[in-house]
């Protein structure tokens, strides 16, 4: 059983947002990268199913600034092989540009099951499992948790608003949009990170798909508009409190 | 002539309220001259079409298999149904139904594809579509070529435009689709575990976000909790973290709430979980973010570290309980 986990860094929301200086993309010079937190339970989920199953786990990721470390941390947390994508000329590329690449890049790993995030904060043109189930002609699943892995299938729960979730039976190879993983993401200690640094092997392959086009022209990218919003408080707590409380009052709500 | 396809998603035994929202957009964008098509896979089909009035025309498929929501089946009945239809505007929910097909069903036909849309007008040369990006703290406008489909937020478009009873042309698809090679099949459908407390009934939720920062800090807003009357609830990380229960999360895929009083810790308001809460009657919000989404659908909002804030509620609170 060979398992297949798409990593993607994303722009860490805790940083600021900064506009490129066209006003239609972010600013990328700058702002932080982190892996996509969808991503990391996939690859949480991926290395549970290695240790209930024996199966092996390949981590990848598109080439690009911080890739290399990524994959690292994923060899870190119990990947078995990690494998850099080339060939591409964009420093930027979304998931619908980018899924020819990767399923060119799984056809050629005979994966019997992909794993990716349900989405990243970027996914403004679609989400990945999708175009790849399509592409590779594969059954996809999407807001999915809780694999378990059968002969020749698997099956997963689907969320559903309200709480409610289907448990499907899917023949393999499949592709899952993965929504949380069966335990929280485990820790990974510096001196693991630091050997898998020193140690960890990544495979470079070159890639020759051409990228999904999407006649969709970005003109703008903006704040939204703030009209509507909340009234804020003062800065200072205590003064906040007193401001809440006195709302809350003025409504007659919650104040006994 | 502008044609529409939407994909119709059902609640319980209703047509969604987001497939009215997506009908009346339906309408909007093809004109009162054109077309809108609609597409129902469900038990029995014909008995919602009554409520499918907006629409020219449904595609319905019905039957076994087309009871439950099943990814496959719902993927190559929208498959065909745009096949037949050529619509130049498709439309699904961004819901769990919506995240499997509009990206599949863009790419099975070649349409050009933009996610978390929450407008569109059409222009000369396609629409121009507004949406959310980076959990809402960016709004992204795009000129869009046709074929095109839009993956819709829930909660952005009026219901009411979409809601009007009449009798469409019905159109089967089950001789045009092959189900009998399936490659998923659905085992069960489970309810929502019931648990200490149903938050949708709570007139007033303390809602703690990632924010929070641990499970050990949790007590601290539980006091705030218990000092208003409220219920705890949290945001999606905070029950994936395993800190409070899956009957807590409010959300997208947890429970959708709207109490008199909506106070949130640490949330930063992504659309996920905006679609949850903000019918809630008075929304407070503590996020030391000032350019936090939360503070978009927020009625009162404070930048206050929320761990400065919580004491001092605690202490004002404590002093007027009796
Ligand atoms: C299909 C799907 C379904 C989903 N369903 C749901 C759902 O049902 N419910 C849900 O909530 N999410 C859902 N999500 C996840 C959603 O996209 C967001 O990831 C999630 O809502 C973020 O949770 P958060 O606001 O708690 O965390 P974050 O986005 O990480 O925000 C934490 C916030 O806390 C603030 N903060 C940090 N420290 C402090 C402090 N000391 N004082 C004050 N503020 C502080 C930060 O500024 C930040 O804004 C879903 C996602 C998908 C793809
Ligand atoms: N009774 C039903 N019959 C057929 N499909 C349903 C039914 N209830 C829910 N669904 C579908 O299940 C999917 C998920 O529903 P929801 O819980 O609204 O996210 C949607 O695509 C619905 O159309």
């Amino acid at each position: 059983m060979h398992i297949a986990v798409i990593l993607r860094l994303v722009p860490d929301l805790s940083d600021e947002l900064d506009l490129a200086e066209d006003g239609k993309s972010i600013d990328r010079e700058w702002v932080g990268i982190a892996l996509n937190e969808f991503d990391e339970q996939a690859l949480e989920e991926a290395v549970l199913l290695k240790g209930a199953s024996g199966a092996s786990v390949t981590a990848l990721a598109l080439a690009g600034e911080g890739s290399e470390r990524m994959l690292q941390g994923a060899l870190a947390r119990g990947a078995d092989t990690a494998i850099l994508l080339e060939g591409f000329e964009a420093d930027y590329l979304d998931s619908r540009a980018a899924a020819p690449l990767f399923a060119e890049a799984l056809r050629a790993l005979e994966a019997d099951l992909v794993l990716t995030g349900v989405q990243t904060i970027e996914d403004l043109f679609g989400q990945l499992a999708p175009y790849l189930g399509i592409l590779l002609d594969w059954p996809q699943v999407s807001a999915a948790s809780n694999i378990v892995l059968g002969d020749g299938h698997c099956t997963l729960r689907q969320e559903y608003s309200g709480g409610r979730q289907a448990l499907i039976e899917v023949d393999l190879p499949a592709v899952v949009g993965l929504q949380a993983a069966s335990q929280p993401p485990r820790y990974v200690s510096a001196s693991k990170l630091k050997e898998a640094i020193k140690s960890g092997q990544i495979t470079r392959r070159t890639v020759t798909a051409a990228a999904m086009a999407n006649p969709v022209e970005v003109q703008s990218l903006a704040p939204p508009d703030r009209s509507a919003g909340a009234e804020m408080t003062a800065d200072d707590p205590e003064e906040a409190a007193t401001q809440i409380l006195a709302a809350l009052e003025a409504r007659g709500i919650a104040t006994r | 002539m502008t044609k529409v396809l939407v994909h119709i998603e059902l609640e319980g035994d209703d047509v969604a309220a987001v497939s009215y929202q997506l009908l009346g957009l339906a309408r909007k964008l093809s004109g009162q001259d054109g077309k809108v098509d609609a597409l129902l896979v469900a038990a029995e089909a014909q008995d919602h079409l009554p409520a499918l009035g907006i629409a020219n025309r449904a595609f319905t498929l019905s039957g076994e298999s087309a009871a439950a929501y099943l990814p496959e089946v719902h993927l190559k009945a929208l498959v065909e149904a745009a096949r037949q239809s050529q619509p130049d505007i498709v439309l699904t929910a961004y819901s769990s139904a919506g995240l499997d097909l509009a990206a599949a069903a863009a790419a099975a036909g070649d349409f050009s594809l933009v996610a978390y849309c929450e407008e569109a007008e059409r222009d000369e040369n396609g629409l121009i579509v507004t949406s959310q990006l980076y959990g809402g703290r960016l709004v992204a406008r795009s000129r869009v070529v046709l074929p095109a489909l839009l993956s819709v937020i829930p909660g952005a478009f009026d219901e009411a435009a979409g809601r009007m009873s009449g009798a469409p042309e019905a159109v089967d698809l089950a001789h045009h689709l092959d189900l009998s090679q399936q490659r998923m099949r659905l085992v069960e459908v489970t309810a929502p575990e019931g648990g200490d407390v149903d938050i949708t009934k709570a007139e007033a939720l303390v809602c703690i976000g990632r924010g929070i920062g641990g499970k050990d800090n949790i007590e601290e807003a539980e006091e705030l909790a218990e000092l208003l009357g409220a219920e705890i609830a949290g945001s999606r990380p905070v029950i994936d973290s395993g800190w409070l229960p899956k009957t807590r999360q409010v959300g997208k895929s947890g429970m959708k709430v709207a109490p008199r009083l909506y106070f949130c810790l640490g949330v930063s308001g992504a659309p996920e979980h905006l679609e949850g809460m903000r019918d809630a009657g008075f929304i407070v919000a503590v996020n030391k973010d000032p350019a936090a989404p939360i503070f978009e659908v927020a009625h009162l909002g404070t930048t206050c570290d929320l761990f400065d804030l919580l004491p001092a509620l605690a202490d004002r609170l404590r002093q007027t309980a009796p």
